[in-house]
């Protein structure tokens, strides 16, 4: 299980929120979907913002480098933040 | 200069208006077909500068050129193995630093790139400031600000893309984004190779264990095991991997150059899109909503205006053209075979389908408006969840819902999903979505059988038709179409207003596709139909149907269907004419039954069983021209055959033995 830098005590994937920001501190998990959310703008650093959730509690609608995506709550969870 | 055609390449983000910008560039000379081998789209056109021609191909909405979705690997692969003369790269000015990403990459591959930044007046109401001096002047390239819905700009990015062709001064170059180790690890592998075009591109790819470019330089190992020690010692010296190592500098330095060249408004107000999203993705308004949308859609494409329409096309085609077309036939002296042929055979059999056109038209302007206006995206989101638990994603939910109307434009809006695995299965379940055509032959049957019950019947079948869609969706993405789910990312655009040229072009586009399927596979399987019920076996026409070919065929196939209670040969019959178009089991089973009633050839549950048959059996010839077409595989459109017939097969013997077990009790 690869943290990345900047891994600390707090790097963790908590369940995220409506409303609740992060960090990116690290990934579960190596391969394609690792890859394509980094593609996507989540590289370790990277603030995101959780702006909302679908009507029926997933995906989440997270907001990131500036625009907004869909991303389901197991595919987010790969992602650790602070 | 020279006589070749110069060859431009436009790449850039979905959504960027990438597509708008094509079609505003290249006009009615676009063509529009499948990269070979593989389930993506591939579009080419031409416009011309100075009364030189230039040849534009348009290249998948990527975000990467990292080889692992098919759209990458398509537009990596033509930029390596067409050389395009120039890339256009589309940047949406409201999303720089993600689209921007992309252009690192594109800059790499040594092709002289000019940047059309769209989108501008969207950033100018929003307020924000871009430096589009600074940022050309840091990319050395040169960039056009363009409004690809406004047609606006597209003059200097012409004049800018023949420029740099001429231009002999400019020479390719990227970005350079790389901290100096790994810049200075790529170069050392570029001497290795040895400098040629893409050699500074296949030197990163090295370093970066690329599988596609590994695969490359298999008869160099040296080339490749000192790449392995560059790599090594860069994992090693900043412990992390060479990929994200490459993804995070790239990163890195485009929010450096982001931070100077974009000033955001201080006081952003709230914007029309999120006002918009606070409504359509309340928790409580987001289905009603939903669901009055697809109310609306259903309701105008199958409604009474378009019916309407359809009944005044059909009169026009089936009577008074019909008429014109016998008196002249008669008049010429053409033999009754040949009136057979062209009244009975083709004006009947593609005049049935023509009438279609109409209501397809609506439908797929509704479409292009909730997607055009950015809806489609939320509505895709919502239905995520329901999809996820059978392989598929949100956006799958579009061919869906089209099938409800007609299977053809169904099929074809697959090319909007993600992975060649979503594109394939949402085809092969799509026809499940009991299309319009089949609605008759229900209300036929339904009405002789289950006169009290009819309505029940009816939706019990379309019910059927989604419930045995969703089992058979699990049960394929466990088996056959087993694969790496790839995450659904899918980008939530800001609402815009569609352009009546936007939205007419988008349902033009599509309707074209299907007014050619009813020219081409419609007209000859109208002419086989007509032959083989009207030919008896000696090759005579024949007035009666029991002699004909197909009633022959009928009581050959008739076999199959007698575990399914209904093996005789009229249902058989009018099955085979079904496979031409649904609409022909009703004017066949009228036909065939003659002097007696439809309601005497079956038992009640046989009939029932025929109607789920019906419900589940290979769609039409158009359906299964659109599967051919956009699976690119003969072999994958037999495999859809086979399973939608399969499974008719299945659950009529299932529904057709349980019954008269049930009925024993």
């Amino acid at each position: 299980m690869r943290r990345g830098r900047g891994a600390g005590r707090h790097c963790s994937n908590r369940r995220l929120r409506p409303g609740s920001k992060g960090r990116v501190c690290g990934y579960r998990g190596r391969g394609p979907f690792r890859r394509r959310l980094m593609d996507m703008g989540f590289t370790p650093g990277t603030e995101f913002t959780v702006k909302k959730e679908a009507p029926f509690g997933d995906p989440l609608i997270v907001n990131v480098r500036g625009y907004d995506v869909s991303v389901r709550r197991k595919d987010i969870e790969r992602i650790m933040h602070k | 200069m020279g006589d070749k055609l110069k060859k431009i390449a436009l790449v850039g983000n979905p959504n960027s208006g990438k597509t708008t910008l094509f079609n505003r560039l290249t006009g009615s000379t676009q063509y529009v077909g499948n990269w070979p081998g593989v389930t993506v789209e591939k579009k080419e056109g031409y416009f011309e500068i100075d009364k030189e021609k230039f040849k534009v191909v348009d290249l998948p909405g990527i975000y990467s050129l990292s080889p692992y979705t098919m759209e990458e690997i398509v537009a990596r692969n033509y930029l390596i193995d067409e050389k395009p003369d120039v890339i256009i790269d589309i940047i949406d000015a409201t999303n720089l630093e993600r689209n921007l990403y992309l252009s690192t990459q594109l800059m790499e591959l040594g092709i002289k790139v000019v940047f059309a930044l769209n989108m501008m007046d969207v950033v100018d109401n929003k307020g924000d400031e871009i430096d589009v001096d600074y940022l050309s002047k840091h990319i050395k390239y040169p960039i056009v600000k363009i409004s690809a819905s406004k047609g606006t700009g597209l003059k200097e990015l012409k004049k800018e893309v023949n420029e740099i062709l001429e231009e002999e001064n400019v020479s390719p170059h990227s970005i350079k984004p790389f901290k100096k180790e790994i810049e200075e690890a790529v170069i050392k592998i570029e001497k290795h190779i040895g400098k040629k075009k893409f050699s500074y591109f296949d030197a990163l790819k090295l370093l970066e264990h690329d599988s596609h470019v590994l695969k490359d330089y298999n008869d160099n190992p040296e080339i490749l095991e000192y790449a392995k020690e560059l790599r090594e010692e860069l994992e090693k010296r900043y412990d992390d991997d060479i990929e994200s190592l490459i993804i995070i500098n790239r990163y890195e330095y485009i929010s450096d150059i982001v931070k100077s060249t974009l000033k955001k408004n201080k006081n952003p107000k709230k914007s029309v899109t999120e006002k918009i999203d606070k409504i359509i993705l309340n928790k409580y308004l987001a289905i009603p909503v939903f669901l009055a949308s697809i109310f609306l859609m259903f309701s105008a494409a199958f409604g009474n205006v378009t019916t309407y329409i359809m009944d005044f096309l059909d009169e026009l085609i089936q009577v008074h053209f019909a008429q014109l077309v016998s008196d002249g036939l008669v008049a010429a002296g053409a033999s009754s075979f040949t009136q057979g042929l062209v009244l009975d055979g083709i004006i009947a059999g593609v005049g049935s389908v023509v009438v279609f056109i109409p209501q397809l038209m609506v439908l797929f302007f509704f479409i292009a408006l909730l997607e055009d206006s950015g809806y489609m995206s939320r509505a895709a989101l919502m239905m995520d969840r329901l999809l996820s638990k059978i392989g598929l994603t949100g956006k799958a939910f579009i061919p869906f819902i089209v099938g409800f109307g007609c299977s053809v434009p169904a099929i074809m809006a697959a090319r909007t999903l993600d992975s060649e695995k979503d594109r394939r299965l949402t085809i092969f379940l799509a026809p499940f979505m009991s299309c319009g055509a089949r609605a008759p032959v229900y209300a036929m049957i339904a009405t002789a059988y289950f006169a009290r019950h009819k309505s029940l019947v009816i939706f019990s079948v379309y019910l059927m038709g989604i419930i045995v869609a969703g089992i058979m969706g699990i049960i394929l993405s466990k088996t056959i179409f087993k694969g790496e789910k790839a995450p659904f990312l899918m980008e939530l655009p800001d609402y815009r207003m569609p352009t009546i040229r936007g939205l007419f072009t988008h349902m033009w586009d599509r309707s074209k596709d299907f007014i050619k399927k009813a020219g081409t596979i419609i007209f000859a399987a109208s002419v086989i139909i007509w032959l083989l019920t009207s030919l008896d076996t000696s090759f005579h026409l024949t007035s009666e149907p029991s002699e004909s070919i197909i009633a022959y065929l009928g009581k050959a196939i008739s076999v199959i269907f007698i575990p399914l209670g209904f093996g005789d040969w009229i249902p058989s019959v009018a099955l085979i004419t079904g496979v031409f178009a649904k609409e022909s089991v009703v004017s066949t089973l009228n036909v065939l039954v003659q002097n007696s009633s439809v309601g005497a050839i079956m038992t009640p549950l046989a009939a029932y069983s025929f109607l789920i048959f019906v419900l589940f059996y290979v769609p039409c010839v158009a359906a299964i021209g659109a599967t051919k077409r956009e699976l690119n595989s003969v072999r994958w459109t037999i495999g859809a055959v086979l399973f939608q017939t399969g499974t008719a097969w299945i659950m009529s013997f299932l529904i057709y033995n349980i019954g008269r077990l049930v009925m024993m009790i």
